[in-house]
């Protein structure tokens, strides 16, 4: 049966901020699936709080609404737009369990909606462990056995149902507490008395403990005729244990024999039959004892997934795409594979390479996070790597991270682990960690055996083989030098993935000698095609991989080239912002008459869709790599300021005569301090005096002129890393020592006069405002816009909510804004994107800092405005002029009139309870949402609603602010007290409120410094966990485990109450709060907002 | 480190490839090359006797992960020319393993070949079709001048080479099913013995002796090269339609179509894999199915059928069933092993044809 044609319209729910667990790959389906909807005939309204995603771009629906992702608006917006259908599977678990809570208020069944894609019996299914366990058996599969217990008899008779060894949880303790492992019936009777001593209802669940068994996983199809497919089997490295979003995982299966895979694709498809997932993608893990090969299920998402978008990429099979046509009634055999044109999509993908996905962490970025791998999953992103071996893939994989890090050791980084010794080392790797890997290559080089690793990691001996042919490879490359190596020996080791920069550490020479070296020797980079059939087929889509073999696969192309570097993997400062601008500059060079060609290695994201770019090169951000597809491209152009920091850095090392826009000289220019300083004094653009440093002396030298606090960073980073505000020598001294010891900084080669630290007086209640604006060749000039943060400067732009239309800037300071950057634009010779940081202070405009590229509110921006920046910064890079783009109509009039937007940060802290949840200049958010309103305030509460920090509408308020807050924080509390709220607050903050006639109904006592109150009475963790209050409001007097507001806050992120850490937030919330409170709720689609005024060009 | 054996592999048209030799040692070995495509299952596509006169280029690099076990064999040995991968795997990992690819190779007398692009080995056989060809120890002169002087598999009698020398019995289910062996697969027998006591013969059985063992139902397995070459079998075959409940498997059904009268023809690189998807005609549904064969039957050549199954990737015939004799066929491999389960039904159809023609067994 074809396309329904008794469905007209489709609501599609998205997956709402990048969060982690929940990031880019949900932008990836969702894009996918609103792309063939709409080819389809379909009106799709869309719904999606994160104005980052191109699945928001009002041309890819009918009617989008970024709208926060709550019952209530959604029920509004089925309410307005009245779709017949609703399709819940391609937007995470977010999508799910809305859907789940639109059915059981009887929303659906009210407007007459038909759920499509899965049921809410199955999401049900498999959603509920219980039901799942049940259902399992039903169909002969096993699950892990469990088991509760309230007391020691009770617990010895489950434990000897389920067997030894067993995992014991203690009911009801936050975080995970107590949880532990027992081998031995000794082992199980005191773990599980202090577990039912620790549980508050002393009750403990005891599962079998399934850890260290191998994990895989299967990305499974099914029509609505019941014909299944396996997309893609996955296997990971690391065994059960570790989430296995924080695993190495591989494509395909290595370790598998035939009788096993085919018994697990029988269980998968059995689970997915049985679960009743009709139509669509599914995702069935199993576990398999490594010694007896018994299987077991462990769960299924009945929906889309990570790993579906990750096994999309890895064998080119675009699941999301398929699993939307399958939901409007087509089968899988209706359906044309893309890849080849001719064959349907009613097969298994069969590849010929192996993928390797290795997740990043943001630990550095976390202090207070342990840092240890578990159930949890704690990546912010990961990057995905091809090759046609696995120690190809892996050492690809590694080095895209970025992480300074070149390969499987061999590189300056491998110095960290040579201080441990072997006991050390093995202890180590027992405990998954981000660094596990590279302490088996240490072990491997000492010489240490695959089964005393085994037994102390178990990672499967197969894979730690492969891993030791790298480390063989690299002790025989250590005895050799440059020009001694054969063709064979070159080749050799560019097949078991060396980097040219291992090499060159290993050779002892410099990277550019031994590329030149290596291409004497004849031995270049060839690239292969990922083709969803091992070549059996011939492929139309362009989609490659390199490696070191006989045969190139490259076509000509017809049309000149240009190439766009993507921003590698996410992380905290660099995500899907960045994706979305190299997206956009891929479609409209496509536009221009260029052929695209997109390197980027991010598996989540919408630019490694093959359909995204004309070619798409799935590749590490390193220059090596980026060299080896210039070399067989010859592009006219390379875009290198759309992608973050990650191209950027490789801008000076390209040739000067590709990278388009801005030259790498006016890049440095904005980047060196010194230069800057002189431009700025030049220009006579104020600055907060600062100067540069490499030593704790010079820095201190900088204060002394300057005066404290001062602003502390690193120069060449993006999302504030390490940056601090320093109110003393002291501090200073610790933070020159962090710089330069730093982890991530330390590793990437600390300090030198080349990367020296900036320090700058820091504005204290300033107002930040972000520009960004678009130059051309010709000089012309236009403005995207001017954001207002609504936290002071010193909190990162990155985590400080900022509205558009700036709400407090008067006309003129905004023309000397809009003045100082188009001075700046002309003086650093931009031609594309210019984005500028200005602080304003007592009506005074101070630049702090010029980025000539993409900036991270370029989405959020054209969301706002109706004008997409990154498509014109794009053809102004490759040579248009902005007169000649509004005569093409691609350069409208932004909308400035009739809404405010309001753009707020999505921390993580829920997954890091130890960690400080004080805004600072260090970015922490993973992710953004978008309120838009007819006011600031309405935008502002949509904002805080959307980003899950729902403001309350009664209760009690706590308020505990820091002198120099004290003032502002009385208009915020006294607003509150308007509305009807009753405050809380701790002594001091209490008599400031009472004597200004703020009435305080509760004071609470103060925490000592040990942590045990001085003063009789409730303190206020206390209040705040016995639920009484609904809002906190604290201000940091000083950071760090030890403060009361460490510990304020540590309370309320535990038990989910709302924090403003930021007095300008706190009086927002006020003024969003009267409005909310005195409005209906409206919800408006951003075609409506955008065309509110007719765009006069 | 074991000593690297350098080696080449040439194709009858010149295009040379190197690598490093393993498995047996052997100055040349020479055969058809084909590509399969399976993920899995090496071991069970090695000891195929299907790929009798040909060498196995697998397209998944990484080849005997996971080692190799007598339970996996389907055949006493392989009949394989020679096996080409990229990456032989040193160390194998998994529980039920009990020995290594390499010594296995050895042990069997199969040459291999490691370390070769067999993508582009691949995308050349795809657009030249399959190929004789040699590789091993000796010049490349050697190996060229022995993939050109290699006849392929046209016109040549594999059968006779990998066929029992001596009819044997399965016990089994209740029905009594004659399988003539043209090469069967230890998989299919186990199938068949689910379903009836099977009682296999050489292909050169006649007609006669497989009536004087009253069969139920009459099997034909699955072999090498061109059912042209199996005329012997046709003939008895053709005496046997009609009489009793035929089934046949990939080189069984070229035989029961060819004695049907249909025609037969020489694919550019044949089906070989895991993953072909085939429509059921009679019921619409799709079965992702385990492939291997280079010769095929043309579709609407066949008087007097109803064609059940067809490839969807390029329309081929891929199965059939009589209008008016209890007779039918599929040129996929409904027991897999290697690759999917979707297919083993076909065995409980031949079950139930059998019924209905005789009435239930015993």
């Amino acid at each position: 049966m074809p396309r329904r044609d008794d469905i007209q319209s489709i609501l599609i729910i998205g997956s709402g901020p990048i969060v982690i667990g929940q990031a880019c790959e949900f932008d990836y389906s969702g894009t996918q699936a609103c792309r063939v909807l709409r080819d389809e005939g379909y009106r799709i309204i869309l719904a999606n709080s994160n104005p980052a995603t191109i699945m928001t771009d009002p041309e890819f629906a009918d009617a989008t609404y970024i709208e926060p992702l709550e019952v209530d608006v959604l029920t509004a917006i089925i309410e307005r737009e009245r779709p017949d259908a609703i399709l819940p599977t391609l937007g995470g678990q977010t999508a799910l369990n809305l859907a789940i809570e639109l059915v059981e208020s009887g929303v659906l069944e009210e407007y007459d909606v038909e759920m499509i894609g899965a049921s809410g019996e199955a999401i049900a299914t498999a959603e509920d462990r219980d039901l799942f366990r049940q259902a399992m058996e039903q169909i002969g599969l096993k699950c892990a056995r469990s088991g509760i217990a309230h007391t020691m008899d009770e617990a010895m008779t489950v434990v000897e149902e389920i067997g030894l060894p067993v995992i014991i949880r203690p009911a009801y303790i936050l975080g995970g507490k107590g949880t532990a492992f027992a081998h031995s019936v000794e082992e199980f009777e005191s773990v599980a008395a202090l577990g039912l001593k620790a549980s508050p209802i002393s009750e403990i669940l005891i599962e079998q403990s399934i850890k260290g068994w191998k994990e895989y996983e299967l990305e499974v199809m099914r029509d609505h005729a019941d014909n299944c497919v396996v997309i893609c089997s996955i296997e990971n490295v690391d065994p059960m244990g570790v989430h296995t979003g924080d695993s190495i995982t591989v494509a395909p299966a290595q370790t598998l024999s035939d009788v096993e895979y085919q018994e697990m694709r029988n269980a998968a498809f059995a689970c997915i039959r049985r679960v009743g997932v009709e139509t669509g993608g599914s995702n069935v893990q199993f576990a398999v004892h490594p010694e007896t090969g018994e299987q077991i299920v462990i769960e299924m998402n009945p929906r889309v997934s990570r790993s579906s978008a990750l096994a999309s990429k890895a064998t080119g099979f675009p699941i999301a795409k398929i699993a939307a046509r399958l939901a409007v009634g087509y089968r899988l055999d209706e359906i044309t594979n893309d890849i080849t044109e001719k064959t349907p999509a009613s097969f298994e993908p069969t590849i010929d390479y192996v993928v390797t996905k290795i997740p990043r962490w943001a630990f550095e970025k976390l202090p207070g996070a342990s840092g240890v791998l578990g159930p949890q999953m704690q990546s912010v992103g990961e990057a995905m790597s091809i090759g046609r071996t696995f120690p190809e893939s892996l050492q690809k994989g590694i080095r895209s991270l970025e992480q300074g890090r070149s390969g499987l050791n061999a590189d300056p980084g491998e110095s960290q682990y040579l201080k441990q010794d072997e006991a050390e080392l093995l202890s180590a790797i027992a405990v998954p960690t981000a660094e596990r890997l590279f302490q088996i290559g240490e072990l491997m080089r000492r010489g240490i055996s695959i089964d005393q690793i085994y037994i102390a990691c178990a990672i499967d001996s197969w894979f730690l083989d492969q891993m030791l042919l790298i480390v063989e490879e690299r002790l025989h490359l250590e005895q050799s030098d440059l020009s001694s190596l054969t063709k064979m020996e070159w080749r050799r080791a560019k097949q078991l993935g060396f980097s040219d920069a291992q090499l060159a550490y290993l050779l002892k020479a410099q990277e550019v000698d031994v590329r030149s070296e290596r291409l004497a020797k004849g031995v270049r980079t060839t690239f292969k095609t990922v083709d969803t059939c091992a070549a059996e087929f011939d492929a139309i889509t362009p989609y490659h991989y390199s490696t070191y073999e006989d045969e190139d696969e490259i076509r000509q192309g017809t049309r000149p080239r240009m190439m766009i570097l993507g921003s590698g993997p996410n992380r905290i400062g660099q995500g899907i912002e960045f994706d979305y601008c190299c997206v956009h500059a891929s479609f409209a060079l496509e536009e221009a008459g260029y052929e695209t060609i997109m390197l980027n290695c991010n598996p989540e994201t919408v630019s490694t869709d093959y359909d995204t770019s004309d070619r798409l090169y799935f590749e590490p951000l390193t220059l090596e790599d980026v060299l080896n597809v210039i070399d067989a491209e010859n592009p006219v152009g390379v875009i290198v300021s759309l992608g973050g920091q990650t191209p950027l850095k490789l801008a000076s090392e390209l040739p000067t005569e590709l990278v388009c826009g801005t030259s790498p000289d006016s890049i440095d220019l904005a980047e060196d301090r010194e230069r800057w300083n002189s431009l700025c004094a030049q220009l006579e653009i104020p600055q907060p005096p600062g100067g540069t440093a490499v030593t704790f002396e010079e820095a201190s030298q900088i204060c002394k002129r300057v005066g404290f606090p001062v602003l502390v960073r690193p120069s060449y980073v993006l999302g504030g890393r390490a940056m601090t505000i320093v109110y003393d020598l002291q501090e200073l001294e610790e933070a020159m020592k962090e710089l330069a010891e730093f982890g991530g900084l330390g590793r990437e080669g600390g300090l030198s006069a080349d990367r020296p630290v900036l320090v700058d007086r820091f504005l204290e209640d300033a107002i930040e405002v972000d520009v960004d604006s678009i130059r051309d060749h010709t000089g012309d000039f236009v403005l995207g816009g001017i954001l207002e943060h609504v936290e002071e400067a010193g909190v990162h732009s990155g985590d400080s909510a900022c509205a558009i239309p700036p709400p407090n800037l008067s006309p003129e300071t905004q023309e000397v804004i809009i003045e100082y950057t188009q001075r700046l634009a002309e003086r650093l010779e931009v031609v594309g994107l210019l984005n500028v940081q200005f602080a304003v202070k007592q009506g005074q405009v101070f630049v702090i800092e010029a980025n000539p590229r993409a900036s991270r509110t370029v989405p959020f921006i054209a969301k706002a405005t109706g004008v997409q920046l990154a498509k014109v910064a794009a053809r102004v890079m490759a040579g248009e002029t902005l007169e000649e783009l509004r005569g093409l109509g691609a350069l409208p009039e932004p909308i400035r009139e009739g809404h405010v937007a309001v753009k707020e940060a999505v921390l993580p802290f829920q997954r890091f309870p130890d960690v400080d949840t004080v805004l600072g200049p260090e970015m922490r958010s993973t992710g953004e949402v978008m309120g838009i309103d007819r006011t600031f305030g309405l935008a502002f509460a949509k904002s805080q609603i959307a980003a899950g920090e729902a403001l309350p509408l009664s209760g009690t308020i706590f308020f505990s602010l820091a002198d120099r807050d004290k003032d502002q924080g009385l208009e915020a509390a006294r607003g509150f007290v308007e509305l009807g709220f009753t405050l809380a607050a701790t002594s001091g903050t209490a008599e400031f409120l009472d004597s200004n006639g703020v009435h305080v109904e509760t004071v609470v006592a103060k925490l000592s410094e040990e942590g045990r109150e001085i003063s009789a009475g409730v303190d206020a963790v206390e209040l705040i966990g016995a639920g009484q209050v609904r809002l906190v409001v604290n201000t940091p007097r000083g950071r760090g485990p030890r403060s009361d507001g460490y510990r304020i806050r540590f309370a309320s992120t535990a038990h989910k109450v709302p924090c403003l850490t930021t007095v300008a937030a706190a009086r927002a919330a006020a003024v969003g709060l009267r409005e909310w409170m005195s409005n209906p709720l409206t919800v408006r689609s951003l075609q409506e907002f955008l065309t509110h005024e007719v765009p006069t060009k | 480190m074991t000593q690297i054996r350098e080696g080449a592999l040439a194709l009858a048209d010149g295009t040379s490839f190197e690598g490093e030799l393993i498995g047996a040692e052997v100055d040349v070995t020479s055969g058809e090359v084909v590509f399969n495509t399976v993920l899995s299952g090496y071991q069970e596509v090695i000891t195929d006797p299907s790929y009798a006169g040909q060498i196995i280029n697998f397209t998944y690099p990484h080849i005997g992960n996971y080692g190799v076990t007598g339970a996996d064999d389907e055949a006493k040995r392989p009949f394989c020319r020679g096996v080409v991968v990229r990456e032989l795997s040193r160390r194998r990992s998994n529980w039920r393993s009990e020995g290594d690819l390499d010594t296995y190779l050895r042990s069997e007398g199969i040459p291999g070949i490691s370390g070769v692009d067999t993508r582009r080995l691949t995308r050349h056989v795809r657009e030249n079709g399959a190929m004789p060809a040699a590789f091993g120890s000796a010049s490349l002169e050697q190996l060229t001048k022995a993939a050109s002087m290699e006849p392929g598999t046209t016109g040549v009698d594999l059968v006779s080479a990998v066929t029992t020398s001596k009819a044997y019995k399965v016990d089994g289910g209740d029905f009594r099913v004659v399988a003539y062996d043209l090469g069967i697969k230890k998989s299919i027998v186990e199938q068949l013995s689910e379903i009836a006591t099977v009682f296999v013969v050489p292909a050169h059985t006649t007609s006669d002796e497989v009536l004087a063992l009253e069969p139920h139902g009459v099997f034909l397995s699955n072999g090498p090269g061109d059912p042209m070459m199996a005329g012997q079998v046709v003939t008895a075959l053709s005496a046997l339609l009609g009489k009793v409940p035929v089934f046949g498997i990939c080189l069984g059904h070229q035989i029961l179509s060819l004695a049907l009268g249909g025609k037969s023809y020489k694919m550019k690189f044949g089906h070989h894999g895991g993953n072909v998807p085939v429509r059921n005609l009679d019921n619409g549904r799709i079965e992702i199915t385990s492939q291997n064969h280079n010769f095929a039957i043309e579709s609407g050549s066949i008087p007097g059928v109803t064609e059940t199954h067809v490839c969807l990737n390029d329309g081929a015939l891929e199965g059939l069933r009589c209008n008016d004799i209890p007779a039918f066929s599929v040129q996929y491999h409904p027991e897999a092993s290697p690759g999917p389960h979707d297919s083993r039904y076909l065995f409980q159809q031949f079950a139930d044809l059998m019924t209905s023609f005789h009435g239930s067994p015993k």
